[in-house]
């Protein structure tokens, strides 16, 4: 009995295992289609006329798939009363990502550097205070942003974007950076200063050259975080410096006219596009940005 | 030389202080500072100008009266017990079974997790077309032969909230699976054998010693569902607009909609307020136990 329930565990082996090895395959198979379903229907519609749409069902295959529906997604599509497509909301929210990533996850890496290797007093605290950034709902800053970004002159604007996704990004890029240095060893910190290397020489020639991993996952999860982000998009931009994730809701929610499922859904495929790339190429670096995000959330 | 370098030697011990001061600052300003305005302008008669006049817990009461604020509260209740139990079950279930030694588990793995690098906006982009009444899955099943379903959920009052609930499930499930299959990871495996070795079947073992063990991941789950569910505002927008009506009004969305469309901005800060306190009771006990144990 013993022997055999070892193996049950650790490596199935005989008629039942069989069985159960097949319903567990069966179950797995089951919650993949469950998963790749929206993916699929979203590409299959995106690809079909609106006729087809109409006439046939969901989960068919299109008949004669074309781009149509991409092209005018792309630079016709109305988005409210203007009708240039996604297209320019697309390079609206690579303008605030862009920037917005690279000085997040610099003064990101610059704060976890100083508060872990030039610890001073009240260091801790201080890291503290910051991270609780990371869970607050943001509609309690909603207001009081919209009238600063006013005063600032930069209401309405990408650069306001830009701005609010450093200032509220910080949180996380620190909290990762932190994490990272702190099990870096504090003997080679120790040693630069002995040679008479200063805070910035030993962070780039000593730390940023360790620091690659934490780069990327930093990057990556900000670069997500920044592009998925609907309510600063939604509450700070109008109309034309709106980023994809509020054009996108528009065109799927503008009643007006004709209802075109595959416009609305070549749209949708086109604004997950960037952050689904980043998840094809680089899924590995973006769990670990997930499992820091346990703690933030 | 030795002139140009004394104001670099000078500067140098304060460095580290003079880089992290003012993105200390900034924090301080932009979190702490922001949320007193909030709570000072929910004290006071702000409507579409803020005004600055102490009028007491005025805006509470009002809020506290608006039968919407009631359907947002009820709607954040169902859709957070049912969105953390639904991730939970599901996120369990996958990990476990895929726990089991599959060959193909990166690439499963992979397409469990792929709706979290999706915006919000996209699944519930999606999820809208799937749950089409006229076109979507009720049109499917007729078409399989059960010519009287109906499945009118997305327009339906009385269960749009459900359909949040169902992308939300499909959206944030395979994070759930991704913590538990590294908890599960981490339990030596010498205990499992211990476990057969004392005759405990598969499910015996998971149920009474495997899950007891990573129970700091059910607490982990349990905060970060608990936090997106309060936060949520994304999805709602996109899959129902809060509608039919304000049928599916959560307060994120209410806040939204007093603040911005209807400038009562005295009674959207009182319910903003309302939701940081509700993040801080969840968030704050978590923290302060988790800087405790990785501080030095």
């Amino acid at each position: 009995m013993s022997r055999a329930a070892i193996d049950g565990i650790v490596r199935p082996k005989g008629a039942r295992n069989k069985v159960l090895r097949v319903l567990l395959f069966f179950i797995l198979g089951l919650f993949v289609l469950y998963y790749l379903l929206p993916l699929f229907v979203m590409v299959s519609t995106s690809l079909k006329s609106l006729d087809e749409i109409r006439g046939g069902s969901l989960l068919s295959l299109p008949r004669n798939p074309n781009f149509d529906a991409w092209g005018k997604a792309w630079q016709s599509a109305c988005v409210g009363v203007r009708c240039n497509g996604l297209r320019p909301y697309m390079w609206n929210s690579v303008a605030m990502v862009v920037p917005a990533v690279l000085i997040s996850t610099t003064l990101g890496a610059l704060n976890g550097y100083a508060l872990t290797k030039w610890r001073f007093r009240g260091a801790d605290t201080i890291f503290a205070l910051m991270l609780f950034g990371a869970f607050i709902p943001f509609q309690v800053v909603l207001l009081p942003m919209a009238r600063t970004l006013g005063l600032m002159g930069l209401a309405g604007s990408v650069t306001g974007l830009i701005f609010v996704h450093t200032v509220y990004g910080l949180a996380f890029t620190t909290l990762y950076f932190r994490n990272f240095f702190i099990g870096v060893s504090d003997g080679i910190v120790q040693a630069a200063k002995i040679d008479g290397a200063g805070f910035f020489r030993i962070f780039f020639h000593v730390m940023l050259p360790m620091a690659p991993p934490a780069i990327v996952v930093t990057v990556i999860w900000q670069f997500t975080q920044i592009w998925n982000d609907f309510l600063f998009g939604i509450a700070f931009t109008v109309g034309d410096s709106n980023p994809v994730t509020v054009a996108l809701n528009n065109i799927v929610n503008t009643s007006t006219g004709v209802k075109e499922y595959n416009v609305d859904m070549a749209a949708a495929i086109l604004a997950a596009l960037p952050t689904l790339l980043v998840y094809i190429i680089a899924g590995k670096y973006f769990v670990r940005g997930l499992a820091a995000g346990a703690l933030k959330g | 030389m030795p002139t140009r370098r004394r104001p670099a030697q000078w500067i140098e011990p304060h460095l580290p202080k003079l880089v992290v001061s003012p993105l200390f600052a900034a924090s301080l300003f932009f979190v702490y500072g922001f949320i007193a305005w909030t709570l000072y302008i929910s004290f006071t008669r702000s409507a579409v100008l803020p005004s600055y006049e102490f009028a007491g817990l005025i805006q509470y009461e009002r809020l506290w009266d608006t039968p919407r604020w009631y359907v947002a509260i009820a709607n954040l209740f169902i859709f957070s017990s049912l969105f953390m139990a639904g991730c939970t079950v599901i996120g369990i279930l996958l990990a476990i079974l895929l726990d089991q030694r599959i060959r193909i588990e990166g690439t499963i793995r992979a397409i469990y997790l792929y709706p979290m690098a999706l915006s919000f906006i996209v699944t519930g982009t999606a999820w809208k077309w799937i749950l089409n009444p006229g076109l979507g899955l009720e049109h499917v099943i007729r078409g399989w032969g059960f010519e009287n379903f109906r499945f009118d959920w997305l327009v339906n009052p009385d269960m749009a909230i459900y359909t949040v609930v169902i992308a939300g499930v499909w959206q944030s499930s395979g994070y759930v699976m991704a913590l538990f299959l590294a908890g599960l990871r981490s339990v030596d495996d010498e205990i499992l054998k211990a476990a057969a070795i004392d005759g405990a079947g598969p499910i015996r073992t998971y149920y009474s010693i495997i899950l007891p063990m990573v129970r700091p991941v059910f607490l982990s789950a349990f905060i970060i569902l608990a936090h997106l569910a309060i936060k949520s505002f994304d999805l709602v927008m996109a899959l129902t607009g809060g509608g039919p009506g304000y049928a599916t009004d959560m307060p994120a969305t209410f806040m939204y909609s007093f603040a911005f469309q209807r400038s009562e901005l005295g009674e959207a800060a009182a319910s903003a307020v309302m939701m940081l306190v509700t993040v801080i009771a969840i968030i704050v006990p978590y923290l302060y136990s988790e800087l405790r144990r990785t501080g030095r």
